[in-house]
C-alpha cells in the first residue's frame, strides 16, 4: 500500500498498461518530453521511448483521428486531450466518428481506445479551461464515460478502459490531481459500470461523481454530526451506469440528492432523477433534488468560482433544508 | 520505349472503371424507382481515380473514402451484391442496412470506412498509417476526398501530422471543380486547392489528369512505393468532373453547359476504351468485360431487390463489441 497523488496515479496506471501490452501507445500535446502540463505523464517517454509516447501538435482532430485510425488497425491508443473543454474542437471525432463507427459498420470496426482529459473547475482557469463536460459525453451513444474520484480508482478504471474493446472517455477531475489516496501494491484492474457506496445512512442518498465525491462525503460527515444519516454513492461511471446500486441506495433512504459539477441543464443528474422517478417512485418520500453548478459558464475569480461549484456547505444546507 | 502498364493491368483498369460506371448508373436508376432512399453521391465521370488507385494498391492496404464512396469500395473487391443491398437498406447489405450509401465499409477488403463529415477521415487515415508504421507491416493508407475538404481544418491537421511522422499515407484529392454546389475556385485562396497547399507541409505538388486512368495508376504506384519505403506521405490532386450533380437532390444546373460538354467529351471510361482499341486490343475482349460487368450488376440488383429488410434485432445491435447497446444494468 502506498500513498499516491491522483496525478502520480495517472502515470502509474498508464505505465502499468504499457508494460503489459505492446499495443498500448500514448499520444497528446506535451505528454512526452514535457511529462504533461499537469505532470501526469513524466517518465513515460524515458521508459517506453518515442515510438510509444508521442508529442502531438496542437491538433485535437488529428490526435483523436490518429487514435481512431490506430485503434481500428490493431493498436490500443491512449489519447490525451489536455483540457476537456478542448473536446469541443474535436467533437466530430468523438461524437460522429469514434462513437458511431462500430454501429454504422454493423460491428466490422472495433475501436479499443481511451481518451483521457482533465475535466472540471477549481483551478480558477475561467470559462474555457474549467468545464465539466460529462453531460455532453453521456449524451452520445457509443461512448463509455468514466470519472474516477480517487487515485486507486483512476488506476483500476483506466486499466479497465484500456482493456475495454470499446471507446472510453476518462474524465480526470483536475482539482483532484494533487490529492493523495491509498493505492494497493501490484496490478490494479477495476470494472466499468460499478458504482461504489462510500457510506450508508438512513435519511438521504447523495449521488456524485468526480470532484464532487469528496465534497459529498465531507457533507455527509458534517450532517452525521447533526444526526442526519446519508448514504453516499460514487457512480464512478456514467456509461455504463450502475442503476441497481443507485436504486438500492434510494430504496434505503427514500430521498435522492445529486451533486453535479456540470451546469444545470441536461446534467447527468437529470437522467438519474428520471430513472429513479420511473423505477423507484414508491420508495421516494420527497422530491428528488439536484445540486449543480448554475447554468452559467464558469467564472475565473476564486470567490465566484467557489460560489458556482457545489460546495460542502451548499450540499449540507440544501439537504438539511429539503429534509426539513 | 513503351511506358504503358502490362496488358493484364490495362484490362484491370478498364474493368474496374466499367464496374463503377455500370453500378453507379444502376444506382441512379434505382433512386428514380425510389428503391434507394435518403441521399446518394455518385462517381459517374470520376471512375478513373478509384480504378487507378484500386489497381495499384496491395490487398492489405487501407482505403478511407467519403460519402461519395461507392467507387472506392467496389474497386477493392467488396461484393457488389452487398453494396447494392446496403444502398437499398436490406438485411444482406454490407453493413446490414445500418450505414447506407454514405458509409460503405468492408474491413475484409481494406475499406476502413466511408465518412460523411467532410475532412474527418483524413486524420483517421493518418492513424491507420501510424499503426502500419508502428507494426512494421508495410501497409499504406489511401485517403480519398473532394476539393471541398481542403478548406476544413482536419485536412491541414492531418497533412501536418502525416508529414511530421513521415507516415505511409497517400492523400488523394478528387478535384471535380465544385464543392457541393459552389465552384471551388470561388471559395479557395489558391488555384489548386490541394497541390498549392502541399508546400505548406513540405510535400511536392502533384497534379494528375484524374480522367486518365493510366496516369492515375502511375501516380498511385509511385506514391505507394514512397509510402512503403519510408518516404512519407503524398498529396495528389486529381482533376476530374462529376457527370451529374452533387447528390441525388442536385441536377447540377449551376454548371455552364459548355463546361459540362467539354468534360463529357473527356469521359474516362469511353476514352480509355478508345485508347485500348487504338493499341490493338480486340473489341471483343472489351465487349466481353462490358457484358460480364452488366451481368454482375444485374445479378447484384436482383439479389438486393429480393433481399428482406434488416431484421428488427439489428436496431439495437453492435453499439458495443459485446454485440448489444445496453448502457445500464
Amino acid at each position: 500500500m502506498a500513498q499516491l497523488t491522483y496525478r502520480d496515479a495517472v502515470r502509474r496506471g498508464i505505465a502499468q498498461e504499457m508494460r503489459r501490452d505492446e499495443r498500448v501507445v500514448l499520444i497528446g500535446e506535451d505528454v512526452a518530453a514535457a511529462g504533461g502540463v499537469f505532470k501526469t505523464t513524466p517518465g513515460l517517454l524515458e521508459e517506453f521511448g518515442p515510438r510509444r509516447v508521442l508529442d502531438a501538435p496542437i491538433s485535437e482532430q488529428a490526435i483523436l483521428g490518429a487514435a481512431m485510425g490506430a485503434a481500428m488497425t490493431g493498436l490500443r491508443p491512449i489519447a490525451e486531450i489536455m483540457f476537456s473543454d478542448f473536446l469541443a474542437v474535436c467533437w466530430d471525432m468523438v461524437a460522429n466518428e469514434i462513437a458511431k463507427t462500430r454501429y454504422m459498420t454493423d460491428g466490422q470496426v472495433s475501436l479499443p481506445l481511451v481518451i483521457r482529459t482533465a475535466n472540471g473547475g477549481g483551478l480558477r482557469f475561467g470559462g474555457q479551461h474549467s468545464q465539466s463536460v460529462e453531460n455532453w459525453a453521456m449524451a452520445v451513444p457509443g461512448l463509455k464515460v468514466v470519472l474516477p474520484a480517487t487515485p486507486a480508482d483512476l488506476i483500476g478504471l483506466l486499466a479497465a478502459a484500456v482493456r475495454d474493446p470499446d471507446p472510453v472517455l476518462v474524465l480526470e477531475p483536475k482539482a483532484l490531481y494533487p490529492v493523495r489516496g491509498e493505492v494497493p501494491d501490484g496490478e490494479l484492474l477495476d470494472t466499468l459500470g460499478r458504482a461504489r457506496v462510500l457510506r450508508t445512512g438512513g435519511d438521504a442518498t447523495l449521488v456524485a461523481v468526480g470532484a464532487m465525491v469528496p465534497r459529498a462525503v465531507t457533507a455527509a460527515e458534517r450532517m452525521a454530526e447533526q444526526g442526519v444519516g446519508c448514504t453516499v454513492v460514487d457512480l464512478r461511471s456514467l456509461v455504463p451506469l450502475d442503476v441497481r446500486t443507485l436504486l438500492d441506495a434510494v430504496a434505503g433512504t427514500g430521498r435522492l440528492f445529486t451533486v453535479e459539477e456540470n451546469p444545470r441543464l441536461c446534467g447527468w443528474g437529470a437522467e438519474i432523477a428520471s430513472i429513479v422517478a420511473e423505477e423507484a417512485f414508491p420508495a421516494l418520500r420527497g422530491p428528488i433534488v439536484r445540486i449543480t453548478t448554475p447554468h452559467i459558464p464558469l467564472p475565473s475569480a476564486d470567490t465566484l468560482e467557489d460560489l458556482a461549484r457545489p460546495s460542502v456547505s451548499r450540499i449540507t444546507d440544501t439537504v438539511l433544508k429539503a429534509l426539513g | 520505349m513503351n511506358d504503358n502498364p502490362c496488358p493484364d493491368v490495362q484490362l484491370e483498369l478498364y474493368r474496374r472503371q466499367v464496374e463503377v460506371r455500370v453500378f453507379e448508373k444502376r444506382a441512379y436508376d434505382l433512386f428514380l424507382r425510389n428503391l434507394v432512399k435518403g441521399t446518394s453521391h455518385l462517381s459517374l465521370g470520376q471512375e478513373a481515380i478509384a480504378a487507378g488507385f484500386g489497381t495499384a494498391m496491395r490487398r492489405d492496404d487501407y482505403t478511407f473514402a467519403t460519402y461519395r464512396g461507392h467507387a472506392h469500395t467496389l474497386v477493392r473487391g467488396a461484393p457488389m451484391a452487398a453494396v447494392m443491398a446496403e444502398l437499398l437498406g436490406r438485411d444482406s447489405g454490407l453493413m446490414g442496412g445500418k450505414g447506407g450509401s454514405m458509409h460503405l465499409t468492408s474491413v475484409e477488403h481494406g475499406v476502413m470506412g466511408s465518412y460523411a463529415i467532410v475532412g474527418a477521415h483524413l486524420p483517421i487515415a493518418v492513424g491507420a498509417a501510424w499503426s502500419a508504421q508502428y507494426r512494421g507491416s508495410g501497409q499504406a493508407a489511401v485517403c480519398f476526398f473532394g476539393d471541398g475538404a481542403t478548406n476544413i481544418g482536419a485536412f491541414h491537421e492531418a497533412l501536418n501530422l502525416a508529414a511530421v511522422w513521415r507516415l505511409p499515407v497517400v492523400f488523394v484529392c478528387e478535384n471535380n471543380l465544385y464543392m457541393e454546389y459552389t465552384p471551388i475556385a470561388s471559395v479557395t485562396a489558391v488555384p489548386r486547392p490541394a497541390a498549392d497547399r502541399a508546400a505548406g507541409y513540405g510535400l511536392d505538388p502533384l497534379v494528375v489528369d484524374g480522367n486518365d486512368v493510366e496516369a492515375v495508376y502511375g501516380v498511385a504506384r509511385a506514391a505507394l512505393e514512397r509510402a512503403r519505403t519510408g518516404g512519407g506521405p503524398s498529396l495528389v490532386e486529381a482533376l476530374t468532373y462529376r457527370h451529374g450533380g452533387h447528390s441525388r437532390a442536385d441536377p447540377g444546373k449551376y454548371r455552364p453547359a459548355r463546361e459540362v460538354e467539354e468534360w463529357l467529351a473527356r469521359d474516362p471510361v469511353s476514352g480509355y476504351r478508345e485508347r485500348l482499341l487504338r493499341r490493338g486490343i480486340p473489341a471483343k475482349i472489351l465487349d466481353d468485360i462490358d457484358t460480364e460487368v452488366r451481368a454482375a450488376v444485374d445479378a447484384a440488383t436482383d439479389a438486393a431487390e429480393a433481399a428482406p429488410p434488416p431484421a428488427p434485432e439489428r436496431l439495437l445491435s453492435q453499439v458495443w463489441t459485446d454485440g448489444g447497446s445496453s448502457w445500464r444494468n
